[in-house]
């Protein structure tokens, strides 16, 4: 017989939600070898697959592209087919296709379900009114967005756990918010009635008003409001915007339709390995009815996605049910969710507590003979979830008295270490990361928790598992003894963090005190800047004072950049990048005086380049008399507040950037920091600063500031995180007063504010919670090192230039003051720049010659030119 | 230093030893009298009153990131070497020997001492 193509096996997927695009991923990543797959991707959604757990986050600025987890080119690169606004009606199970509602017709031999579920809305009359809406897509959003400009109140009806999400994003859009709940207590189904209880209260208090046990029996005009409910006891609520959240519904229409098994209540039934009651269909998500149970969460979506992937290429998988614990923040307030909550294992036996003053409650859920934790709730605080959470999964035997697990000061508090874990014990539920796959990224060479995030994919969905995978990874490595090497130089066994505790809570000033006391040896080009950064971060002396000579780099010690040649360059600060034309002109002046080459750089000021060691403090004197001051170009601290022209010329404009951007650059100016801090300002949306690509971003909106925090541009870019939106001038400065100082206290040598970010466990909630909501109570004293340092800011180039001492430094020689012979520089369209090897042909230059017949003389075409 | 060279050489005075700077180098310029060409020598030269030897000299000359440039460097020890590190591309050179520690490379060093508050090298 003739060799045969292999005809691929044509898999078509419908819906292209969260676990749809899951499942394609999968797919993708495991047939990479063997090209036997061809997909084919239909979504009813005018965009392909986005974050819907993080949508809230789009009231918080994200736009759709932020949200987004792939895009077009994603699919094309990936030979993915693909098509939106595309929604299937009709599947012919015989001939093996589908169709759209467009009628376009594409063949399949493996078939996914993955259409997900749809927002329920109870036949309330007069629901379908124009400012009645629900909460699910990017498109549902926009509405809301739209509705609540010309909207003061609103309702949102169901007090679940989006209910309540839902609520928050009304109250973040400025709205009087009410949540109102048919059953008596809110998030029924994650939260006993104590918890619920307790939950009403504090959200109460945060201003949004709960309604519970109430059913609305009718929506007619309002009064005052656009609307009015009517409930079934007779009382009223007056809104001009309704948020159904009264659960959801599998979209099964398909399965319905097509004769495909659905469960009593709906949802499409599968076995576990994701087939429908047809074979080559299967079905993900929260289309899919398995064992009885719908599953609301993303992460047994994803596991289901794997199975299916994997069975439809021959491997063996099964889905074998998910746990649905959830933890996350409403409004402030931490909740926590374990297994059975309620307490419905017969047997079972409950430990609670219950803080009111502070808002706290705490229940376990064991089983009869007191050995196995069967679920928990946790309210206003959970921090005891991770360990709870291993015990219910892991089935790890509870301790004595299982109440200490909870209790505030049990004194015998069992911490549950890391290390007591099975390796079968899941880490990050998400993404179905194990402890072993930990371990085996590990093995494979993984050596940060960075890199074990970036191959596992752990904490890269809900993020609720970061600080475990930290200490997991952080543990495993140091059984290895790779040990996560904290000790900065082989003179000091101490973390840069804990060098600057010691030298704050010891009063160090020096680097000889600190080397006496607490390290060995003479120190070295490490540990010698390092601490040089932090006596000048704790006390701000001048950077060239006489016990800290020699602590330098030696762009600190000259105040200026070396170049690959030994000269420097020298870079004023310009703040915001505004300069007169006076000042300019000066600039020019300067660098025709010195015949420096000169350049505008890319963080909007002017650098001059090729200064002699000597010529530095002429050149400076002259920039000082003129009013310039040192720009730090050569420091680990700040180098320049981007802006862009903002609301002072700006047609877009809405606020004034550009005096934002001096203020802040004359604030933080020489303030020292483990890396380099660059901010930008932009004056509106359109980000002409590029703000979101620098350590701290602003931008501006109609009703203040943004904030954005940890960006990067360089080596590895990363986006700034959102930190907070719409603030006034006070609270901008007051943030960001907190976040570097909690930077400059904590950060590692050398670690840019993204990469601090990355590690930090809990990540940006967490710098929320300390900076916002001083969780740590630390932020007086945060403002306060800030203060010390903006009060006792000082010019180093001025101090320098009016030093003698200081300026004995910058001869050349001991013993002369003859030039180093060895600088050589050509000319190059109109400027110098230093020559390279195969220019520094050995000239004959006898001193009286004039320059140009010099010039001349050079046969080459560059020129070599004198020094100035 | 052999001592059959010794013979040919003298020890210089270059500069006060007030005016080398602790834990920091300077640098000295060793004009060369006789020589037609323009190439006088650099020598850095540092002071760690805290070492035993207490003062150094090694050339100035950074032959990997070829720029006169090593007294800027900062200095401190690995180890048994007591070391400059280049402020150019950090490579430690041991100020006893001259040798470059992570690359085949080394730099002159001279016999240094100090008479009378004078710094004097033998050259
Ligand atoms: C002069 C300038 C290039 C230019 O001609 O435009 C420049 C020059 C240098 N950059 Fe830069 N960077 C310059 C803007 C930038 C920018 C753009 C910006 O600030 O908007 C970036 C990317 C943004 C960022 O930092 O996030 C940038 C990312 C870097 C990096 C990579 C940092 C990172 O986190 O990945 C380094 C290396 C480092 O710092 O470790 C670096 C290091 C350097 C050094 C210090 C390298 C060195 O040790 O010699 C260069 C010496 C500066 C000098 O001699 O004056 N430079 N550098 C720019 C000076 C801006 C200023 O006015 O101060
Ligand atoms: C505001 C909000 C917050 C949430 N927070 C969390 C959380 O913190 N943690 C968590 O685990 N889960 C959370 N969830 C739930 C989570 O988003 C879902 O579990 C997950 O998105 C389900 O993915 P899916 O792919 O099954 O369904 P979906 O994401 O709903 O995707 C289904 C897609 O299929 C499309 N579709 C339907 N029918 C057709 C058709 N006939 N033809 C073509 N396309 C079709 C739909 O339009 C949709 O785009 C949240 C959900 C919301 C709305
Ligand atoms: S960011 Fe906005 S305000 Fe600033 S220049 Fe651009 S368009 Fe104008
Ligand atoms: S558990 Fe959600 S990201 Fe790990």
């Amino acid at each position: 017989m003739d060799s045969q193509v292999v005809r691929k096996t044509k898999v078509v997927v419908i819906g292209n939600g969260m676990v749809g695009h899951h499942f394609v991923e999968q797919l993708v990543e495991l047939s990479k070898k063997e090209q036997v797959i061809e997909i084919t991707v239909l979504s009813a959604e005018s965009r392909l697959a986005y974050d819907r757990v993080h949508l809230s986050e789009y009231f918080a600025g994200k736009s759709a592209a932020d949200l987004a987890m792939t895009d077009e080119e994603t699919y094309q690169n990936w030979q993915i087919n693909f098509a939106v606004d595309a929604k299937v009606s009709h599947i012919d199970k015989d001939e093996k296709f589908v169709e759209t509602e467009q009628g376009q017709r594409y063949d399949y031999d493996k078939l996914v379900l993955a259409t997900g579920s749809y927002p329920f809305v109870p036949p309330i009359p007069g629901k379908d009114q124009e400012h009645c809406l629900v909460y699910r897509t990017i498109d549902d959003l926009e509405a809301i967005n739209a509705s609540a400009k010309v909207s003061k109140v609103g309702v949102v009806i169901g007090g679940g756990l989006l209910g309540l999400e839902a609520a928050n994003a009304l109250k973040q859009l400025g709205l009087k918010t009410h949540v109102v709940e048919f059953a008596p207590q809110l998030m029924g189904v994650q939260v006993d009635a104590g918890g619920g209880r307790l939950l009403k209260d504090k959200i109460n208090q945060l201003g949004v008003e709960v309604h519970t046990s109430k059913a609305t029996s009718e929506i007619i005009a309002g009064e005052q409001s656009r609307y009015k409910l009517c409930f079934s006891d007779g009382s009223e609520l007056e809104t001009d915007l309704i948020l159904f959240s009264a659960g959801i519904r599998p979209y099964d229409n398909l399965a319905r339709s097509f004769d495909l098994a659905v469960g009593e209540r709906g949802g499409i039934v599968i076995d576990n390995q994701c087939q429908t009651s047809t074979k080559n269909i299967y079905a993900i998500g929260e289309c899919a009815l398995w064992n009885n149970f719908i599953f609301g969460l993303v992460a047994p979506g994803y596991a289901m996605a794997k199975v299916a992937a994997e069975h439809i290429l021959g491997q063996s998988a099964e889905f074998t049910g998910a746990d649905m614990s959830t933890k996350l923040k409403l409004m402030g307030v931490e909740v926590g969710s374990i297994g059975d909550a309620h307490a419905k294992a017969a047997g079972s036996l409950c430990y609670t507590y219950e803080n009111q003053p502070n808002g706290v409650y705490k229940k376990i859920v064991i089983n009869a003979d007191k050995t196995q934790l069967l679920g928990a709730v946790l309210i206003g605080d959970t921090s005891e979830y991770d360990t709870l959470l291993q015990y219910m999964l892991n089935g790890i035997e509870l301790p004595e008295s299982p109440e200490a697990l909870i209790l505030p000061m049990a004194a015998d508090k069992p911490a549950l270490g890391v290390d007591a874990l099975p390796d079968s014990a899941t880490i990050c539920s998400c993404h179905n990361v194990t402890k072993g796959d930990i371990v085996s990224a590990i093995d494979n060479g993984a050596c940060t928790v960075g890199d074990v995030k970036s191959c596992t994919k752990a904490s890269s969905g809900c993020g609720g598992c970061t600080a475990l995978v930290k200490n997991v990874t952080d543990s495993i490595l140091e059984q290895r003894g790779v040990e996560v090497k904290k000790d900065i130089c082989e003179h000091f066994a101490y973390s840069r963090r804990e060098l600057f505790d010691i030298v704050k809570v010891e009063k160090i000033t020096t680097f000889e005190q600190l080397l006496s006391s607490h390290g060995q040896g003479l120190g070295c080009e490490v540990c010698k800047p390092l601490t040089a950064s932090i006596l000048a971060s704790v006390w701000n002396d001048y950077i060239l004072e006489k016990s800290h000579v020699g602590l330098q780099d030696t762009n600190d010690t000259f105040l200026a950049n070396m170049q690959k040649d030994g000269t420097y360059s020298v870079v004023p600060r310009i703040a915001a990048g505004e300069i007169t034309p006076d000042k300019l002109i000066v600039l020019g002046e300067v660098a025709k005086k010195y015949n420096l080459y000169t350049k505008i750089t890319g963080g909007q000021r002017v650098d001059l380049f090729g200064a002699r060691v000597e010529q530095l403090p002429l050149i400076w004197q002259e920039l000082v008399e003129a009013g310039f001051e040192t720009g730090h170009a050569y420091g680990k601290s700040l180098r320049t507040v981007k802006s862009c022209v903002g609301s002072s010329w700006c047609r877009y404009g809405v606020q004034d950037s550009i005096s934002m951007a001096i203020l802040l650059e004359n604030r933080y100016k020489g303030l020292r920091a483990p890396h380099k801090i660059k901010f930008a300002v932009s004056g509106c949306t359109r980000e002409c600063a590029e703000a979101q690509s620098k350590d701290i971003g602003i931008i501006a909106t109609d009703k203040g500031w943004n904030l954005y925090v940890c960006g990067n541009g360089g080596m590895k870019p990363r986006h700034g995180d959102l930190f907070a939106t719409d603030l006034d001038d006070e609270t901008l400065v007051k943030y960001i007063d907190r976040v570097l100082m909690f930077y400059v206290n904590t950060g590692d040598r050398l670690q840019r504010t993204s990469v601090w970010m990355d590690n930090l466990a809990g990540g940006l909630s967490y710098l929320q919670s300390v900076v916002i909501e001083d969780s740590l109570q630390i932020s007086t004293e945060l403002e306060k090192q800030m203060q010390s340092i903006v009060g006792t800011y000082q010019c180093e180039w001025k101090t320098t230039l009016a030093d003698p001492e200081a300026l004995k430094r910058f001869k050349p020689f001991v013993n002369s003051d003859k030039a180093d012979s060895n600088i050589v520089f050509v000319e190059e369209r109109q400027q110098i720049r230093p020559a390279y090897p195969h220019e520094r042909i050995p000239v004959q230059v006898s001193d009286n010659e004039p320059k140009t017949s010099l010039e001349k003389s050079s046969a080459q075409s560059a020129k070599i030119v004198e020094p100035a | 230093m052999s001592l059959n060279s010794e013979s040919s050489q003298k020890w210089q005075t270059i500069c006060q030893l007030d005016d080398l700077v602790s834990n920091a180098g300077v640098c000295a310029l060793l004009e060369q009298t006789n020589s037609t060409l323009n190439d006088s020598e650099q020598v850095a030269i540092f002071h760690l009153p805290n070492t035993e030897q207490q003062v150094y000299a090694i050339g100035n000359y950074d032959p990997i990131g070829q720029a006169n440039v090593l007294y800027r460097g900062i200095v401190g020890n690995i180890g048994d070497d007591i070391v400059v590190a280049s402020p150019l591309y950090k490579q430690h050179f041991s100020l006893r020997t001259g040798q470059c520690l992570q690359e085949d490379a080394k730099v002159k060093n001279y016999p240094v001492r100090i008479v009378d508050q004078q710094v004097q090298l033998l050259v």
